[in-house]
């Protein structure tokens, strides 16, 4: 038996031993392989802090039909909102388009839950659901104004991507597409050449640190062929002249609940929580042809980083870089008084908790103000 | 017969005519997507940015610092120059304009102070230097203002204290001197004022340079990028309000502490102030008893996932897109009390705070000390001691707004900024940084406009947009991008820097209206065979005819000229 120690395929050198010789070689090559793997992973959690480059994260999350037999799409579409907010985005971070209201549609027979799997396990819709852009608000100009950032001055805060440089941003579109477009609401339809003019543009004025675009519609690995700025992962869960298939019917409810890729995401997203390291590269695997019948399909090459380095939470989470306060400013002066009463209007908000009213939140504002949109939870 | 020939003819050639000359540029006019008139030539001279940044340095020579021969020399003034090409794009020029003059008897009198603090006081009092100037009061080694290993000595004020080297290793004339003095006066200004590497770091967004190293690349991820206005949060979170009833007088200390470092910033922007309390507001992490401190700990590792769940309470103004700046004082409960913050190495932190890059900071305030366990009725009163929770949100506030920044080299005092919350020459660090980033800014977001006007044909340029772009705002009469840009440099280059901060101001936000424009969205993107599918059914029966017609027309005219020919022999 010959024994050759090997350093990437490139054999150093072999000998026929005797058995203690194979012992030790065998202990050898562990040791090694031990104290490489043991290195790698030191080095790693020591740059966590610069290997990501990006500060917050945002995600833009939209669900293009309409009519209670695209009750998938919706589903499909708070699933991951659940699990996005799940892994610590907020809701201020989340933009939110659904164009059809499937919780209080009259034809559901449990009106105010979507749900996601059959036999009604899992209640997506939850009580904690905030839809910025409802309805006939989700249109393709919308869509794009949202991301391009020229919406008109009147805009709410709740309803503007406000992401920076440093910011990661997630897309995530569904719905019905074809050979190079989505269709919005069953009249009208955004291009591939119009989506990557539009993240163009988000480049240019620095927009995104990097953005992960993911397409579960018909053909949808047509939809990421144009894009051409840096810094952009794709996936996608068919191939062109593929259709992306739904997922399960639920015989109560009358229409199938989830499609397959989404379906399979949202299980292997129920195993990330907010500190676990998997990286990009399982993300690809999920849905196989074996589960899907379509190809999901992904696009790396504008990518600058490497996808085995890039963790889920990059992208679906928000884990915050945190520096310990070191120093602190010496204050010896006592505090002056007031010179006269400020004007400042206070909004006192009140919640309900083991069936008494209890103020939570008491809001000074120092200069008179725009209101608030916050709502008042009366006690039932 | 040959007259309705004739008019046949007439009649189709006219029609083709027609089409042709009318039909044909009335249809490509009116399908034509607007295009307003921009300055593309101006815009493109902006693409190569040439910055230069003159610096006014003051140096004063008390006595006993110069010898008789080099006495006779000043005052005089020498200029130098730096030239430094950062990329194919951008070169950078420093001009530093010194000038050399011997002290006053008032300010003579006030180097005599016995401390360096006291002098810098009186010395404020004689004479204001204006903002971006740089004033170096240069002392003989002998004096004891500075303490011993203490070579410079910086204030609140733009003046430093330089102390001499000694009389033999100076030398005796001018030329000698001005060696010494040069280098070290070159120094102070670089950290009174900039530094190259503070202005490339200023001009990322252009420039997208590797970063020098780690600290750097945390320095320009932690401070917030220009913009013209902020909103800080000061936010109480009390978990237990039936053992805790907290009274913090937030507007008293805004006014005292916060209130005049913002009055000092005001140039840069606007900065809007709330308060908050939140009650049943928890932290996302349990934090661990620790029976040797018999106190609880929260480790640097967990602190990562303390904001999420707070901030989904946390409100902000729907109305503005300024960014917020958040700072939490956290009140930990009773059963959880003593709670203390411990940093990577295990050690308790002194400030026993943490801060987010770009978000804010959070501060954990232990009241457990001020009541007995068991003995007093709850809920207790507990009065905040704002000054002790004021001394670390400003040490936080000052980090997110950029103004920290790297220490200050071997040999330099530098006087801790204290209640005014900010030193002039860390505001006019901040004006210069933020004046090359606001020009930066402006200069890559109007080329990349007319970059991406030229790549994509369909954008419908309006005249609204325009007149953000051009020389004059048609609405509002405020200036435009271009002229705003202009002007900044100039200024810059004249070393006023508050009219060129004034100006770069104006020069983003009119930039930032351009880009974003809303009229700016209608792509007029068709595909091809949808441009065919539209066309065809319109010209083809049009078309058709008359090519037809003119077909005919041809083979007669042939026809004729054959039968004409035939004839003639």
């Amino acid at each position: 038996m010959l024994l050759c120690l090997t350093d990437g395929g490139i054999a150093l050198f072999c000998v026929n031993p005797t058995s203690w010789q194979i012992i030790v070689f065998i202990y050898i090559y562990i040791y090694i392989y031990i104290y490489i793997y043991m290195g790698n992973v030191h080095s790693d959690k020591a740059g966590q802090f610069f290997n990501s480059g990006h500060t917050n994260n945002w995600a833009v999350l939209v669900c293009t039909s309409r009519f209670w037999f695209n009750y998938r799409h919706v589903a499909n579409t708070l699933s991951v909102y659940r699990s996005v907010k799940r892994l610590g985005i907020p809701d201020s971070r989340i933009v939110l388009m659904l164009a059809d209201d499937m919780a209080c549609n009259h034809r559901n027979p449990k009106p105010a839950t979507v749900f996601s799997h059959k036999n009604m396990e899992l209640n997506v819709y939850g009580d904690d659901v905030e839809v910025d852009y409802r309805g006939y608000e989700v249109t393709v100009e919308n869509f794009l104004r949202v991301l391009t950032g020229r919406l008109p001055a009147s805009t709410p805060r709740s309803k503007r991507l406000l992401s920076d440089d440093r910011s990661n941003i997630l897309i995530y579109l569904t719905g019905h597409g074809g050979n190079g477009f989505l269709k919005f609401q069953d009249s009208e339809e955004i291009s591939n050449v119009e989506l990557a003019d539009a993240f163009e543009q988000m480049w240019q004025k620095r927009r995104y640190n990097e953005l992960l675009f993911i397409i579960d519609t018909c053909q949808g690995a047509s939809m990421y062929e144009r894009f051409y700025s840096p810094n952009l992962m794709a996936l996608a869960s068919s191939q062109v002249g593929e259709d992306s298939l739904s997922h399960q019917p639920d015989l109560a409810i009358g229409v199938h609940l989830m499609d397959r890729y989404t379906f399979y995401l949202l299980e292997f997203l129920e195993d990330i929580h907010p500190s676990s390291t998997t990286n990009m590269n399982q993300l690809f695997k999920v849905c196989p042809k074996s589960q899907c019948v379509s190809t999901p399909g992904h696009r790396t090459d504008l990518f600058l980083r490497d996808p085995g380095r890039v963790l889920i939470t990059d992208f679906f989470g928000s884990v915050r870089k945190v520096e310990i306060t070191m120093e602190t400013i010496n204050l010896s002066s006592p505090m002056e008084p007031l010179p006269e009463r400020i004007n400042c209007t206070v909004h006192i908000l009140y919640m309900c908790i083991n069936k008494h009213i209890i103020p939570t939140a008491i809001i000074m504002y120092y200069v008179p103000r725009q209101k608030l949109l916050r709502d008042v939870f009366p006690c039932t | 017969m040959v007259l309705v020939v004739m008019v046949n003819l007439l009649a189709a050639l006219s029609i083709a005519v027609v089409v042709v000359l009318v039909g044909v540029p009335l249809w490509w006019r009116t399908t034509e997507t607007y295009r307003a008139w921009l300055p593309v030539n101006q815009i493109n001279e902006l693409a190569e940015l040439q910055l230069q940044l003159s610096v006014d340095v003051e140096v004063v020579f008390s006595r006993g610092t110069l010898m008789p021969e080099q006495q006779k020399k000043v005052p005089f003034t020498r200029t130098q120059e730096e030239a430094q090409k950062v990329d194919d794009d951008t070169t950078l020029r420093y001009r530093y304009e010194s000038k050399y003059r011997t002290a006053n008897i008032m300010e003579e009198d006030a180097l005599k102070q016995p401390t360096a603090a006291e002098a810098d006081l009186s010395l404020h009092t004689l004479s204001a230097s204006p903002c971006g100037s740089v004033v170096v009061y240069v002392i003989p080694e002998t004096s004891v203002l500075l303490p011993q290993g203490v070579d410079v000595y910086i204030g609140h004020r733009r003046t430093a204290v330089l102390r001499m080297g000694a009389p033999m290793s100076v030398g005796k004339n001018h030329k000698q001197l001005l060696a010494h003095l040069e280098p070290r006066i070159t120094q102070v200004v670089q950290v009174m004022s900039f530094s190259h590497t503070d202005i490339t770091a200023a001009l990322s967004d252009r420039v997208r340079l590797s970063p020098g190293s780690k600290e750097s690349l945390a320095d320009s991820m932690r401070s917030f990028k220009s913009s013209p206005g902020y909103e800080i949060t000061f936010s109480l979170l009390n978990p237990d309000p039936k053992s805790h009833r907290l009274d913090w007088d937030i507007e008293g200390a805004v006014h005292s502490y916060i209130q005049p470092l913002l009055t000092k910033l005001a140039p840069l922007a606007n900065f809007s102030i709330d308060s908050q309390i939140l009650y049943y507001a928890m932290l996302g992490v349990n934090p661990r008893f620790d029976s040797s401190l018999e106190a609880y700990t929260l480790n640097a590792d967990s602190l990562a996932h303390v904001i999420n769940p707070v901030e989904a309470r946390l409100g902000s103004n729907a109305a503005s897109s300024n960014p917020v700046l958040n700072f939490l004082l956290y009140v930990p409960d009773a059963h959880h009390s003593p709670l203390y913050i411990h940093d990577h190495q295990k050690q308790p932190v002194a400030s026993n705070a943490f801060h987010s890059p770009r978000w804010g900071g959070i501060m954990v305030y232990n009241v457990n000390d001020l009541y007995g366990r068991g003995e007093t009725p709850l809920p207790v009163n507990i009065n905040i001691n704002m000054e002790k929770v004021m001394g670390v949100f400003l040490a936080q506030l000052r980090l997110m707004l950029g103004v920290q920044s790297s220490p200050a080299p071997p040999g330099f005092l530098v006087e801790p900024c204290g209640g005014a919350g900010l030193a002039d020459w860390e505001l006019d660090r901040l004006m210069w940084s933020r004046t090359v980033e606001n020009v930066a800014t402006a200069t890559t977001t109007i080329t990349s406009l007319a970059q991406l006007l030229d790549q994509i044909g369909n954008i419908l340029c309006s005249l609204s947009f325009a007149g953000s772009v051009n020389l004059f705002h048609y609405i509002n009469n405020k200036l435009g991008t271009v002229t705003s840009l202009q002007l900044a440099v100039a200024e810059l280059e004249a070393g006023n820097l508050g009219f060129a901060l004034q100006y770069s101001k104006e020069a983003i936000l009119a930039s930032e209206r351009a880009f974003f424009d809303p009229s700016l969205l209608h792509l007029l993107y068709f595909p091809d065979d949808q441009k065919f599918a539209i066309y065809i059914p319109l010209f083809l029966p049009m078309c058709v005819p008359i090519l037809l017609s003119l077909i005919k027309i041809a083979s007669e005219a042939r026809q004729r000229r054959k039968l004409k020919q035939s004839k003639k022999d």
